[in-house]
């Protein structure tokens, strides 16, 4: 009988349940204050869904082209291309495409909606400051995104945000435009629609606040699962801790303007940019703390330490 | 279940194929009676060391067992690491079971230990007609092989490759992608 020496993470799992558990049950209760409050809900529905189709099947291309990533040949990176060769033969999974982005800001990050459209990025500044056996751990993390499908999994998890913040918007407009004449269509008298409009606003609002701490929240556990696989992948836990150690120490020492330019990209990077003295909860961030990465890979170093 | 795994983010390491390995026997036979393409005698099993005390016991054992083995066979045996960080276990014997059984024992150990998710690829070396040296790799997740023939400076000799699928095909299970037949510049086989 084949055997791992890694037992599941229950608890990791279970967590991310819960939390996919409430986005779903926010998303049934926006939608019940939708139909409740007689918005053309197929108007609204097609736009966001627009959006999303759009994210879905052009995230390759977006995060690629506004990190200025270049897709390389195995004959322009012959060291990448075996490395994500070998690793793609180990974990039996299509080979990604691979890229290189001219930036000096050392970070890795995968894309796609599904492996057969992965992308796989590295800037310039991970290739120069990683030992290869650094970098083939980070690459092993993006693998394992590509594995999870997690372009999916967050641009649907998040499909609800959007929803919200549009209906914000659009409300906000009608709102401004005569009392929202469109909206309300049995709402007749102008000062009922009014307070529909602030209703549809406050309670938009609010969903969107949710459904943001939420899929921050996801996204977080994603990265952890993406860590434990990676570092199962490669059987080398530690080393996966020690590119993250150096990663997030060089981070500090990159002048700001770059990492500032490069914010809006941090849900799909291996270590969050941010800009020094850019204080945020821990409650939005896309990844977890250093310490509590470090931790698990020490857990699963400690798990292949044991004898058989 | 898969679609579940990656909603859950958590994929399970892959675990590996060992029987159609000894399809390699009969391969063989085939290539020589067709084409003339003869076994050179050298084969190696490569896989991804992991780290801790756990595989420092698998490797001890293997190392053992792989003494033993070779004693009784006549073969030797060779251990190099790439510089990807792979483990190759290199074996020379002339004759192809012995290869063969030689390699399984090198996967079974290391299953055996649960390390199977650490297994890469196994490699057998002929020669074509002409001299000209291919390999035959057999991908653990897989099951399945692939022909791999090194032109010097980082070439593939695409049409040789061909040639050695179209006559195993009966006889092995070839790799369908062609996107999976990677290359394994500089392995440690003459």
């Amino acid at each position: 009988m084949a055997r791992t020496r890694f037992p599941a993470d229950a608890g990791l799992a279970s967590r991310m349940v819960l939390t996919m558990f409430l986005l779903g049950l926010l998303y049934v209760v926006f939608v019940g204050v939708l139909v409740a409050l007689k918005i053309p809900l197929i108007l609204v529905l097609l736009i966001a869904g627009g959006f999303l189709f759009f994210q879905y099947f052009f995230s390759d291309r977006i995060a690629l082209s506004s990190m200025r990533g270049r897709e390389v040949t195995p004959e322009q990176a012959p060291e990448l291309h075996q490395m994500v060769d070998r690793l793609c033969a180990l974990a039996d999974m299509p080979k990604p495409r691979v890229a290189v982005s001219d930036s000096d800001l050392p970070n890795a990050f995968a894309t796609g909606r599904n492996q057969q459209h992965a992308v796989v990025c590295v800037t310039s500044g991970i290739l120069r400051r990683l030992s290869a056996p650094e970098l083939e751990a980070v690459l092993s993390h993006e693998l394992s995104h590509v594995a999870h499908r997690d372009v999916a999994v967050m641009t649907i998890a998040s499909f609800l945000g959007i929803l919200a913040g549009f209906v914000v918007r659009s409300s906000i407009y009608a709102g401004a435009y005569g009392g929202g004449g469109g909206w309300g269509r049995s709402n007749d008298r102008d000062n009922n629609a009014g307070a529909v409009i602030l209703l549809v606003v406050l309670a938009s609002a609010v969903v969107y606040a949710f459904s943001f701490l939420l899929t921050r929240l996801l996204s977080r556990y994603r990265e952890l699962s993406a860590d434990r696989a990676g570092a199962i992948l490669i059987g080398r836990p530690s080393l996966l801790a020690a590119a993250l150690v150096k990663i997030t120490g060089e981070m500090a020492r990159i002048p700001t303007r770059d990492l500032r330019a490069a914010e809006p990209l941090n849900a799909f990077f291996l270590v969050p940019a941010l800009a020094p003295g850019f204080s945020f909860s821990s409650l939005f961030a896309t990844h977890p703390p250093l310490e509590r990465r470090l931790e698990q890979l020490a857990q699963l170093e400690a798990q292949l330490g044991r004898p058989a | 279940m898969k679609f579940l795994d990656a909603l859950l983010g958590r994929s399970k390491p892959k675990q590996p194929k060992l029987d159609a390995l000894f399809g390699m026997t009969g391969a063989a036979i085939t290539l020589e009676a067709a084409a003339g393409m003869r076994p050179t005698g050298q084969a190696a099993v490569c896989f991804k060391p992991a780290s801790g005390q756990g595989f420092a016991a698998a490797a001890e054992e293997l190392h053992d067992l792989l003494e033993l083995a070779v004693k009784e066979a006549g073969s030797t045996v060779s251990v190099t690491d790439d510089r990807y960080g792979y483990r190759w276990v290199v074996l020379t014997d002339p004759e192809m079971e012995d290869l063969v059984t030689s390699a399984h024992l090198v996967n079974s150990t290391l299953e055996q230990y649960g390390f199977g998710p650490q297994l890469l690829c196994s490699v057998f070396a002929f020669s074509a007609s002409g001299g000209q040296r291919f390999h035959l790799v057999y991908l653990y997740k897989r099951g399945t092989f692939y022909p791999f023939a090194p032109l010097g400076g980082e070439r593939r000799d695409n049409e040789l490759e061909l040639r050695v699928k179209a006559i195993l095909e009966g006889d092995l299970p070839i790799e369908p992608e062609l996107g999976r037949w990677f290359a394994l510049w500089g392995l440690p086989l003459g």
